[in-house]
Order: structure tokens, then C-alpha cells, then sequence
């Protein structure tokens, strides 16, 4: 019996071999297998025969349009600074796998002109959930797993003296159980079936959890969580976002973050760099798979998303011919934050 | 930062836009209407310069207060540097209190021009807000503590 990730490995072989072969695209971004149990590795296909290794799983945690504009530019003919650069139609494309969340980054990427629409071969999968690996870790304190079998909705988890059933959705990872879009919005080349809408009557419960707490109780929250932080950018260099040749951290003139492992210094860098994916965050959730500490910077992202849903009504990636939300305004955005001049005048706040 | 001094008074740093605030707060001046000597003014071209890194290493570097403020929306010198800057300020905000930053302690608003009284009570009224709050200890990097660490 085969199972759906299996299936939808296989069409993705069968499509990504037939576009090398043809020549409509000269790189495929795939999934190959994982050094690790429960991990897959992502990969670049140049040739048809490369396509054996590709893969599906429920392991596919890491972004994959995080490589989208890096794989385009190493793919156009050499050319100086100073030359002009060929015509976008002229030049060669790249098909590149996507779930939900992955096409709404790469819908936020051709809105930032960082990748060229006409030169990207979406190539959409409707995403189950990926499992966390550190959830099923967790389950299993002081034990080795050893491989892990996939069945439709549920694992089977081999140790070197176990062997144990787990059910699928309870370890798939928190953004995609609040995720409301599982299914690209950009698609190009269909793989599997597409899957529905969900329905989430409270995509955002873990955001407003903290936003019940305290002013005290809230810094307490923020200091703990993101004091084991070992500033290695993990989340930075994961996420499809964060493309800028030099970023503010690294900047030094002026010093926007100290440099140090000051709990100041990491909430700062984490403060500023989810702020910086305001309004373009899709919540793929890579930030917070990626980091070797657990902490859930996550929760600021998703508190900016919310923010900009209520305000701005706007949900990234969702428009592909809206502009981004901070690149726009509108005349009567809300501004109940302005001080007004007398303090007796701020009682309607 | 003298923390538990008896004579501590709050440090407030002002980005106040070159065309309306900057020259409110001069209007302020020449027309002598008082306000609390605690800001110090940091002349920028617009409210839309402002940025959550400039507002952050501000707090960073022990400020107790921030004052961010620009001409009315409709009025920019820039056309709609300030319709940005709403949006950015309103996200920004909203995340500091998220993160436990007291309310209070980063401000923002729109002064003209013409309203110097209404700058030197904005000035009070933010003064006060601080003042109450006490010095600031969140986000502000203690040097001291982090050579120490």
C-alpha cells in the first residue's frame, strides 16, 4: 500500500525528471533524504537522473523558496556588475516544490522583486502538517530513534528496543495546526490532491494566551524564553525572508544590536528581526524548527500577523497584486497608539 | 542611568520631523510656553525616518522615554511619510507591549507647525507618563552587568 507522501514523491520525480528532460526548467528545489531519522535534506536537481532522490515526507520542515532566489542567480549566465542584465523572459527557470506557505513566501519574493514570476515553475503541493521532530523526541526521553515508518496518519517509531505507534497529527508542529491555508496559492504544476481551506476558529490562541498575562507577567514571558538564545541566526539564514546582503545585526556602524550574548542584546536582535517580517511573514514555522535552543520566537511573528489581519485586514502572500502592507497606507488607518496633547483628552483610548 | 536617586529625573528622547514638530517645539519656545526640560530633540527629516532600529537602540542605550512625533497625517512635507510611518508605529508599539515594554514608555504623535502649546502639553503629558513609570530597566543594555557576565 502506498501511502499519499509516496505517491506525491513519485509524481514529484515524474514531473521534475519530464521538466530537466524537456529543458523548460534547468534546476528543480527538492527534498532528498535525510542524514538523520526524521529529517530531509533539501537539495537542487540539474539533470533528469538526479530526480531519483528526490523525496516527499512529513519531515520537509525547512523553507524552500529560502533558496529560490539564491538557485535563479547561480543559474543565469555569467555577466559583470557593469553589464546589462539579459531580459528576464531570455533567462533560465527553476521550478521550485511549494506548500501553502511556501508559495505565499514566494508570492511575498515577487512582490519584493527578488524573484522574477515569468523565471519560477511553482510546482504545488497541498501540505498534510509537518511533524515536528522535536515533538516526537520529547515522547521518547533518553531514547534513540533509530528510523521512522510513515503510514497515512500515523508513525511508527523503531528505537534500538522499542517499537511504538504514535498518532500523526499530535506531533505534527504548532503553525501548522493553526495553519488556515494549506494549499499554494501559486501553482503552476499540480502535485497530488489539492486540500481545502481550513477552518481554525482560533488561528492565533497561542499569541493571545501571552496577551492575557500581565505587563510584568509578558517580560517575564519574553526574558525567559529568548534568554537561552546562542545568537548562532539560525532563524535568520532559514528564513525565506531575510535576503539583505547585510543585515542589521551584522551592521556595525551604527550598532543597532550588541553583539553578545546579553539578554538585552538577544531579545533586541529577536524583537528587530521579527519586526522586520512584519506583514510578510507566512508563519512556515522554520525559524522556530530550525533553532538548536526550542525558543518560540514564532510567537512574535504571529503576534505581528495578527496585528496586521486586524488592522490592515491584510494576510501576507494572500494578494499577489496587493502591496505589501507596511508599502501601503490607507487615509484613515487606526491611530488609537497617537498621545494626544492633554492627558484629560486621551479618556476615549 | 542614576536608578534609585532621589533626584532622578526621566531622560525623554524626541524624533521630532523637521516641518512640523521640530518647528512646533521652537514655536513653543518663542511663544514661552513652559513644558519640562527632560527631552532631548533629535531633529530628523520626517516622522516616516524613524526607525524600530533607531526606537530600539535608543531603549538600548538607557533612554526612559520616547517621544516620536510628526506632522498631522495629510500635512507631510513628503507627500505620505507619516501614512507609513502610522502603520510602522502602530505594529511596533503593539509588539513592545506584547514583549512587556510598560506602556508609556515609547510615544508617539502629531504636532503641527503651528501648535506650540499643544507641543509643550504633549510634553508634560508624556513627562508625567515616565516620570510615574519610574527609570527604565527593560531592554536597556547595563554595561557593567554584561562585562561582569
Amino acid at each position: 500500500m502506498t501511502t499519499v507522501n509516496e505517491k506525491i514523491g513519485e509524481e514529484i520525480r515524474v514531473q521534475a525528471r519530464k521538466m530537466l528532460a524537456e529543458g523548460a526548467v534547468v534546476a528543480v528545489i527538492g527534498y532528498g533524504v535525510g542524514s538523520l531519522p526524521m529529517t530531509a535534506r533539501p537539495m537542487v536537481a540539474r539533470r533528469p537522473e538526479d530526480c531519483d532522490k528526490l523525496i516527499w515526507s512529513s519531515f520537509c520542515v525547512l523553507n524552500l523558496a529560502n533558496y529560490l532566489p539564491e538557485v535563479l542567480k547561480s543559474v543565469e549566465p555569467p555577466h559583470g556588475p557593469r553589464d546589462p542584465k539579459p531580459p528576464e523572459d531570455s533567462l533560465p527557470r527553476v521550478a521550485v516544490l511549494a506548500t501553502g506557505c511556501w508559495s505565499r513566501n514566494i508570492v511575498v519574493q515577487i512582490q519584493e522583486h527578488q524573484v522574477a514570476r515569468t523565471r519560477v515553475v511553482v510546482m504545488g503541493v497541498g501540505s498534510r502538517g509537518m511533524v515536528s521532530r522535536r515533538k516526537v523526541e520529547s515522547l521518547f526521553p533518553g531514547k534513540e530513534i533509530l528510523r521512522v515508518e510513515e503510514g497515512d496518519h500515523d508513525l511508527v517509531i523503531h528505537g534500538a528496543d522499542f517499537t511504538e505507534t504514535i498518532n500523526r497529527w499530535s506531533v505534527v508542529r504548532d503553525n501548522c495546526q493553526t495553519c488556515t491555508h494549506p494549499d499554494p496559492v501559486l501553482v503552476d504544476v499540480r502535485i497530488g490532491d489539492p486540500v481545502s481551506e481550513r477552518k481554525n476558529p482560533k488561528p492565533f490562541k497561542q499569541v493571545e494566551e501571552i496577551e492575557r498575562l500581565s505587563v510584568d507577567d509578558r517580560w517575564a514571558w519574553f526574558t525567559t524564553e529568548f534568554s537561552t538564545c546562542i545568537r548562532c541566526y539560525a532563524c535568520r539564514n532559514a528564513c525565506p525572508l531575510c535576503y539583505c546582503p547585510t543585515c542589521f545585526v551584522d551592521d556595525d556602524k551604527p550598532q543597532w544590536v550588541g553583539k553578545s550574548l546579553d539578554t538585552v542584546d538577544t531579545g533586541l536582535f529577536h524583537l528587530l528581526r521579527a519586526y522586520h517580517c512584519a506583514g510578510r511573514c507566512t508563519d512556515c514555522g522554520t525559524c522556530e524548527t530550525v533553532c538548536p535552543m526550542g525558543i518560540n520566537m514564532r510567537m512574535l511573528t504571529k503576534k505581528l500577523n495578527k496585528d496586521v489581519l486586524n488592522l490592515y485586514g491584510l494576510e501576507a502572500g494572500m494578494q499577489p497584486d496587493a502591496p505589501l502592507p507596511l508599502t501601503t497606507y490607507t487615509l484613515d488607518d487606526p491611530q488609537k497608539f497617537i498621545v494626544t496633547e492633554a492627558p484629560s483628552a486621551k479618556e476615549g483610548e | 542611568m542614576t536608578d534609585q536617586n532621589d533626584n532622578w529625573e526621566p531622560k525623554i528622547i524626541a524624533f521630532l520631523c523637521n516641518w512640523c514638530s521640530y518647528a512646533g517645539a521652537d514655536l513653543a519656545g518663542v511663544s514661552r510656553f513652559q513644558y519640562p526640560p527632560n527631552i532631548r530633540i533629535v531633529r530628523v527629516p520626517c516622522s516616516g525616518r524613524v526607525s524600530e532600529n533607531m526606537i530600539m537602540s535608543t531603549l538600548k542605550s538607557g533612554a526612559d522615554g520616547i517621544l516620536v512625533s510628526g506632522c498631522h497625517p495629510g500635512d507631510c512635507h513628503y507627500i505620505s511619510g507619516n501614512y507609513f510611518a502610522r502603520r510602522r508605529f502602530a505594529l511596533l508599539s503593539n509588539l513592545l507591549d506584547f514583549v512587556g515594554i510598560e506602556p508609556g514608555r515609547v510615544n508617539f504623535s502629531w504636532v503641527s507647525a503651528s501648535e506650540g502649546e499643544q507641543f509643550a502639553s504633549v510634553v508634560q503629558s508624556v513627562t508625567e507618563k515616565v516620570r510615574a513609570l519610574g527609570p527604565a530597566s527593560r531592554l536597556v543594555k547595563k554595561l557593567d552587568a554584561a562585562q561582569a557576565a
